[in-house]
C-alpha cells in the first residue's frame, strides 16, 4: 500500500486501556497508521475520541496496552523509560495547548533548554527566526501574547530538527486570527523541511491544510481522507 | 456549605505531608512550653506544699553552744513566732560493704517525737523511740543509695566516739530537700547522709547536754524579718553565733530556687523563641500554601461563595492544623515533663511530685499557636479572596522574571538552564526567598543554641574540674588545725602534694548589698587549687586585697579597687575592710578569696589551716583514704572525682537533656520548614518539570534543578543562622547565669558544624523526597491539566 521507506512511524493494532478504580477504559481500541515522512497530517475527533491517547503513543510519553508501534527500524512497542526518553529527546518535537513554556527563562532561554540537550540543533536564534520572532529573543513569557508564546513553544520544538512534530490542540488557547497566524508558521515549516507534523484538533476546518486527515471515533480510525485541495492556512476561517 | 466542610478535610487529607510538617513546627512550640511550665509549676507546687505542711522555718541560726534556757527568752523577741532549739553534730560513718567515708549531719529532734518545726515525713518505720539508745531516722536517698531498711545497723564516729547506730526509720524532711553535703555542688547519697536522733542521745554523744547549738524559728505575720535577725544576732553574739540566715539562705531551700530560677529561664526564654519561631515558619507556609490554592479560592468565588465563607474555610484549615500539631505538643510535652521531673526527683526528696499540666498553660499555648497560624494565614487568605473570579477560567498568566545579578557577573555565563532556572526562581520572589531563608536560618539558630549548650557546659565542667580543682582529695578539718598538721599529712603513703586552706563564713557588704558566703585563704601561687582568669591563666593571689568570683563582684556591684566591708561570723566576728584585687572568672560557684596568713591576720590567729587538698598516687589512693579516716582530726573528705562524676551526671540528666530534645526539635522544624518549601516549590513547578521531562530531559537531569533549589535555600541560610544561634545562644547564656554556674559564652567549630549539618542533613533528606515524588510525576497528566 504506502512505500515503506517513506514510513517514519507504523502502528498496528495500537490499544490503551486504563483502568478507573473498577472500570476499564478502552481508550485506544487497535488502530493501525502510517505516518509518512514530510506529510501533514491531522488527527480530527471530538473529545474522548482517543486523538490524545494516540498522540500520547507516537510522542513516547505512554506505552500502549498491546499492537506495535515502529519508528523507522525501531520497536517502541516494548520500549523502556529510558528508550523512550531518548526517542523523545532525539526525535520528537512537541507543542502544547498551553504552550508549557520555562516561566522564568526567556525565549531564546526557552529553546536552548532543547538545543542543549540536542545532536545537530538548529540555533536557538535561528529556531526563533523561523516563526517570526527573531525581534523578541530576550523576552520572557510574560511579555509575549499568547500567539508569540506558542511560536515560541514551536521554536522550541522544531529547534532539535525532529523527525517527528507533534501539536496537540496547538491553538486550543488562542483566538481564530492568532491560532491561523500559528498553523501559517506550522505550514512553513513543513514546506521547507521534511520534518512529519501531526496536528491533533477537534476543529475540522484545520483538516483542509493536511495531506491527510484522520478520523478518530471510539479508540478506532474511523476513516482517512485526503483533501481535494490542500488549503493554506491563511485561507482558513472558523 | 457541607461540601466545603468536606473539602477542608479533603484538603487536609492531601495536604497531610505538609500538615504534618507545619504540627511538628507547632509541637515543638507547644512542647517546650508545656514541658518547662509543667515542671516549673510542679516543682513549686509540691515545695509549697511541702514546706505547708511539715513547718518549714523561716529563719536559721548556729551558736558554738547556747544553754537551753536562753530558748524561752529567743521566744519573746518581737516578730518570733514558734522557736524551736536542737543539736546538730557532724558525723562519719561507715556502712557494710562500702568503702569510702561516709560524711553525714546528726540532728537531734525531740525525744520520741516529731519536732515542732521541719518536721520528718516518715516514709518508713518510725521515730526513735524515747530513752532507747542508738536510734536514728535515716535520709531516704541515703537508705536507697546503700539498700538501708529500718532495723539496719551502721557504724558512726560522733565526737570522735565510735558507736553503733540503728535505723528505725527512714524519712524526708523540707530541710534536706536537696542534700549536697557542706562543700558539695551537687547529692552524692552514697556519701552523704542526714541522720536524725533522739535529742538526749545526742545531746549525750556530742557533749551539749543542756545546750543546743542550733536554732530554728517562725515568724510572726507581718514580722520584720531583718529586725528579728538582728534581735537574734545580738542576743546569740556571746555564744558564739554564726549570724541567723533567712530561709533565703539556708543551703537546700537556695539550691532548689537558683533550680526553679533555672527552669523560669528556661520557662521563659526557650518557648518564646520556639513559639516565635514557629509563628513565623508557620507564617511562611501558610502563607504560600494558600498562595498555591489561588486558583481554587477563585474558582469557589465564581460559583458564588462570598469572601467571608472562603476566609472561614481556609482560616479553619489552618486551625485545623495547628489543633494537630497543639495536641502534638501537648502530648509531647506531658510526656517529657513526666520524664524530667522523675529526674528532678532524684535530686529534690519531695514526698510526692505531681505532674498536672496547668490548664492555664494550655490555653496559652492553643491561643499562641492560634495567633500565630491565623497572622500567617490571615494576609494570604485575603490576599487570595481578593483576586477577581475571573482568574479560573483564564489559562495561567507566566510569572514575571528578570535575569538577576548573579548571571550578568562572569559567574552567570558558566551556568546552564538548570543554574538560571533554579536562580531565576528564587530571584523572582525576593521576599519568598528571604522568608523561607530567614525560616531555615532561625531552625539552624536553634540548633546551634542546643549544640552550643552541649558543648558550653562540658567546657565548664572540663575548666572547673581539670584547671581549678586539680586536687584529688579535698580534707577538711574538725576545727582550725596548727599548721605543722601538713608535714604529718604529707607522710602518709600516696601523697604527691599537700597544699592547706582555711575557710571562714563572712558576710560581704557593699552599700545595701550583702552576701553570705566563706571566705577562702590559700598560698600566694596555689597549684592545687589555682585562681585563673578569663583566659586560664593562674593568678598569683595580692599581697592584701580580695579576689571575688566575677559574678559576685558583680552581684555586690565592685570592680578591682573598690573596698568591700567584710563580716566574719566566726571566732572574735570582726568587721573589715579590704580592697577588692581582681574579680575572676571561675565557671561554677562564687568564692571569695585571699592569701591565708592574710586571712590568718584577720582572725587574729597563728598560722591555722582548716583543711588541705592532697594530690595522690593513683596505686595508694584506697590505702589513704583508710589512713585518713582514722584521722580523729578529719571530719570530711573530699574525692574530687567523685564530685565530678556526680557533677557531670546531674548535669548530663538535668540541662543536657532539655538541650537533646531541642536539639532534636530544631532538627524537625528544618526539616519541616524545607520540607514545606520544596513540597510548594514542586507544586508550583510540576507543570515545567513535566515539561522538561516530556522534551527529552532525564529525570537525573530534571532533579538537578529541583535539588539545586533545596540547597541554596539551605546554604543561604547556614551564614544568617549561626548569627541567629548566636544570639540565641548569647541570651540563654545570660539568662542560666546564676550563683551555682555560668554557661560560658563559647563558640567551637563543633557548633557551627552541628547547626550547618542539621541543616544540610534536612535538605538531603527534603531533597530525597522530592526525587521519590519527581519520579512518580505522570508527566501526561500534569501537562494536560490547565493547572
Amino acid at each position: 500500500m504506502d512505500d515503506d521507506r517513506d514510513v517514519v512511524l507504523r502502528t498496528r493494532g495500537l490499544t490503551r486501556h486504563y483502568r478507573m478504580g473498577e472500570v476499564t477504559i478502552k481508550a485506544l481500541r487497535g488502530v493501525d497508521l502510517d505516518l509518512h515522512r514530510g506529510e501533514l497530517i491531522v488527527l480530527l475527533g471530538a473529545s474522548g475520541s482517543g486523538k490524545s491517547t494516540l498522540l500520547n503513543l507516537l510522542g513516547g510519553l505512554d506505552r500502549a496496552s498491546s499492537g506495535s508501534l515502529r519508528y523507522g527500524d525501531d520497536d517502541l512497542t516494548h520500549a523502556s523509560q529510558r528508550q523512550l526518553t531518548a526517542y523523545r529527546r532525539h526525535h520528537v518535537g512537541f507543542v502544547f495547548q498551553f504552550y508549557n513554556l520555562i516561566a522564568s527563562l526567556t525565549a531564546r532561554e526557552n529553546v536552548a533548554m532543547v538545543t542543549d540537550i540536542s545532536r545537530d540543533p538548529l540555533t536557538p536564534e535561528t529556531a526563533l527566526a523561523r516563526v517570526g520572532l527573531e525581534e523578541r529573543l530576550d523576552h520572557f513569557p510574560s511579555q509575549l501574547s499568547g500567539g508569540e508564546q506558542q511560536r515560541v513553544a514551536i521554536a522550541r520544538a522544531i529547534a532539535k530538527r525532529p523527525s517527528l512534530l507533534l501539536c496537540d490542540e496547538p491553538t486550543g488557547a488562542l483566538d481564530s486570527r492568532t491560532g491561523i497566524r500559528v498553523l501559517e508558521v506550522i505550514e512553513t515549516l513543513n514546506r521547507e523541511s521534511d520534518t512529519t507534523m501531526a496536528i491533533i484538533t477537534h476543529n475540522a476546518v484545520i483538516g483542509e491544510m493536511a495531506d491527510r486527515v484522520v478520523h478518530l471515533r471510539d479508540g478506532r480510525v474511523e476513516g482517512i481522507t485526503v483533501p481535494a485541495r490542500r488549503r493554506r492556512a491563511a485561507e482558513l476561517e472558523w | 456549605m457541607r461540601a466545603l466542610r468536606r473539602k477542608q478535610l479533603r484538603d487536609l487529607e492531601r495536604l497531610k505531608g505538609q500538615a504534618l510538617a507545619i504540627a511538628v513546627v507547632i509541637g515543638g512550640g507547644v512542647m517546650t512550653l508545656i514541658l518547662a511550665v509543667t515542671m516549673l509549676d510542679a516543682l513549686t507546687r509540691a515545695q509549697e506544699r511541702f514546706y505547708a505542711s511539715h513547718h518549714f522555718a523561716e529563719v536559721f541560726a548556729d551558736v558554738t553552744r547556747a544553754p537551753l534556757g536562753l530558748v524561752e527568752r529567743l521566744q519573746r523577741l518581737p516578730g518570733v513566732n514558734l522557736v524551736e532549739a536542737r543539736v546538730g553534730a557532724p558525723v562519719r560513718l561507715t556502712v557494710p560493704d562500702f568503702r569510702d567515708p561516709v560524711r553525714g549531719q546528726l540532728v537531734s529532734i525531740p525525744d520520741g517525737r516529731q519536732p515542732t518545726l521541719n518536721r520528718l515525713h516518715l516514709l518508713a518505720g518510725q521515730l526513735p523511740t524515747a530513752g532507747r539508745e542508738g536510734e536514728v531516722v535515716a535520709s531516704d536517698a541515703f537508705a536507697a543509695a546503700h539498700g538501708l531498711v529500718p532495723g539496719d545497723q551502721i557504724e558512726a564516729i560522733i565526737d570522735g566516739r565510735h558507736t553503733r547506730l540503728t535505723l528505725s526509720g527512714i524519712a524526708l524532711s523540707p530541710e534536706f530537700l536537696y542534700q549536697a553535703g557542706p562543700t558539695d555542688l551537687v547529692p552524692d547519697y552514697r556519701r552523704y547522709a542526714i541522720l536524725w536522733m533522739n535529742e538526749t542521745a545526742l545531746a549525750d554523744a556530742y557533749g551539749m547536754e543542756g545546750a543546743f547549738n542550733q536554732l530554728s524559728l517562725t515568724l510572726q505575720a507581718g514580722a520584720d524579718q531583718e529586725g528579728v535577725i538582728d534581735a537574734l544576732d545580738l542576743a546569740l553574739a556571746r555564744y558564739g553565733g554564726t549570724g541567723a540566715r533567712p530561709r533565703h539562705d539556708q543551703p537546700s531551700h537556695r539550691f532548689l530556687e537558683e533550680e526553679l530560677d533555672q527552669q523560669r529561664a528556661q520557662a521563659t526564654i526557650l518557648p518564646t523563641v520556639f513559639l516565635l519561631v514557629s509563628a513565623f515558619l508557620l507564617h511562611v507556609v501558610m502563607s504560600r500554601l494558600i498562595g498555591t490554592q489561588r486558583q481554587q479560592i477563585a474558582l469557589l468565588k465564581a460559583f458564588g461563595y462570598r469572601d467571608a465563607e472562603l476566609a472561614r474555610h481556609y482560616g479553619g484549615l489552618a486551625l485545623l492544623i495547628v489543633l494537630l500539631g497543639w495536641g502534638l505538643g501537648v502530648g509531647l510535652g506531658a510526656w517529657s515533663a513526666r520524664g524530667m521531673a522523675g529526674l528532678y526527683a532524684e535530686y529534690f526528696r519531695f514526698p510526692e511530685l505531681r505532674f498536672p499540666i496547668p490548664p492555664w498553660a494550655l490555653a496559652l499555648s492553643l491561643l499562641l499557636a492560634a495567633l500565630s497560624a491565623l497572622a500567617g494565614t490571615g494576609r494570604a487568605v485575603w490576599q487570595a479572596v481578593g483576586a477577581p473570579p475571573a482568574e479560573a477560567m483564564r489559562p495561567p498568566a507566566p510569572e514575571r522574571f528578570r535575569r538577576t545579578w548573579l548571571e550578568r557577573s562572569p559567574l552567570g555565563h558558566a551556568l546552564g538552564s538548570e543554574g538560571r532556572i533554579v536562580l531565576r526562581q528564587l530571584g523572582r520572589q525576593p521576599a519568598k526567598t528571604a522568608l523561607s531563608v530567614t525560616g531555615i536560618a532561625l531552625s539552624a539558630g536553634l540548633l546551634m543554641m542546643g549544640a552550643w549548650q552541649l558543648a558550653a557546659i562540658d567546657r565548664m565542667l572540663d575548666r572547673q574540674y581539670r584547671e581549678i580543682l586539680r586536687m584529688d582529695i579535698e580534707l577538711t578539718f574538725n576545727d582550725p588545725t596548727p599548721e605543722r598538721a601538713l608535714g604529718e599529712l604529707r607522710h602518709l603513703p600516696g601523697v604527691l602534694a599537700a597544699e592547706p586552706w582555711r575557710r571562714v563564713p563572712a558576710t560581704l557588704i557593699h552599700g545595701h548589698r550583702r552576701y553570705r558566703t566563706a571566705l577562702t585563704g590559700l598560698e600566694a601561687r596555689p597549684l592545687l587549687r589555682p585562681v585563673v582568669d578569663a583566659r586560664g591563666q593562674a593568678r598569683p593571689l595580692p599581697p592584701e586585697g580580695l579576689v571575688l568570683t566575677r559574678y559576685l563582684g558583680e552581684w555586690l556591684g565592685v570592680e578591682a579597687g573598690d573596698t568591700l566591708e567584710v563580716a566574719i561570723m566566726e571566732g572574735h566576728r570582726r568587721r573589715a575592710s579590704l580592697p577588692v584585687a581582681a574579680l575572676v572568672d571561675e565557671p561554677i560557684g562564687v568564692g571569695a578569696y585571699l592569701r591565708r596568713e592574710r586571712l590568718n591576720r584577720l582572725m587574729r590567729e597563728g598560722p591555722a589551716i582548716g583543711g588541705a587538698w592532697l594530690l595522690v598516687d593513683a596505686a595508694h589512693r584506697t590505702a589513704l583514704i583508710a589512713a585518713l579516716d582514722e584521722l580523729p582530726a578529719v571530719a570530711g573528705i573530699g574525692l574530687m572525682d567523685e564530685a565530678e562524676r556526680g557533677v557531670r551526671r546531674y548535669l548530663d540528666e538535668t540541662l543536657q537533656v532539655f538541650a537533646l530534645v531541642f536539639v532534636t526539635l530544631a532538627g524537625s522544624i528544618a526539616f519541616g520548614v524545607i520540607y514545606n518549601t520544596a513540597r510548594i516549590s514542586f507544586a508550583e513547578r510540576s507543570r515545567e518539570l513535566a515539561t522538561l521531562l516530556v522534551l527529552g530531559y532525564t529525570r537525573a537531569e530534571v532533579s538537578r534543578i529541583l535539588l539545586g533549589e533545596i540547597l541554596l535555600l539551605g546554604g543561604f541560610a547556614i551564614l544568617p543562622g549561626w548569627a541567629v544561634g548566636a544570639g540565641f545562644c548569647a541570651l540563654l547564656s545570660e539568662a542560666f547565669s546564676s550563683e551555682l554556674f555560668r554557661i560560658p559564652l563559647i563558640f567551637t567549630p563543633r557548633i557551627f558544624a552541628i547547626s550547618a549539618l542539621g541543616v544540610i542533613a534536612a535538605s538531603a533528606l527534603v531533597g530525597g523526597l522530592m526525587l521519590r515524588r519527581l519520579w512518580r510525576l505522570d508527566q501526561v497528566a500534569v501537562l494536560k491539566a490547565p493547572e
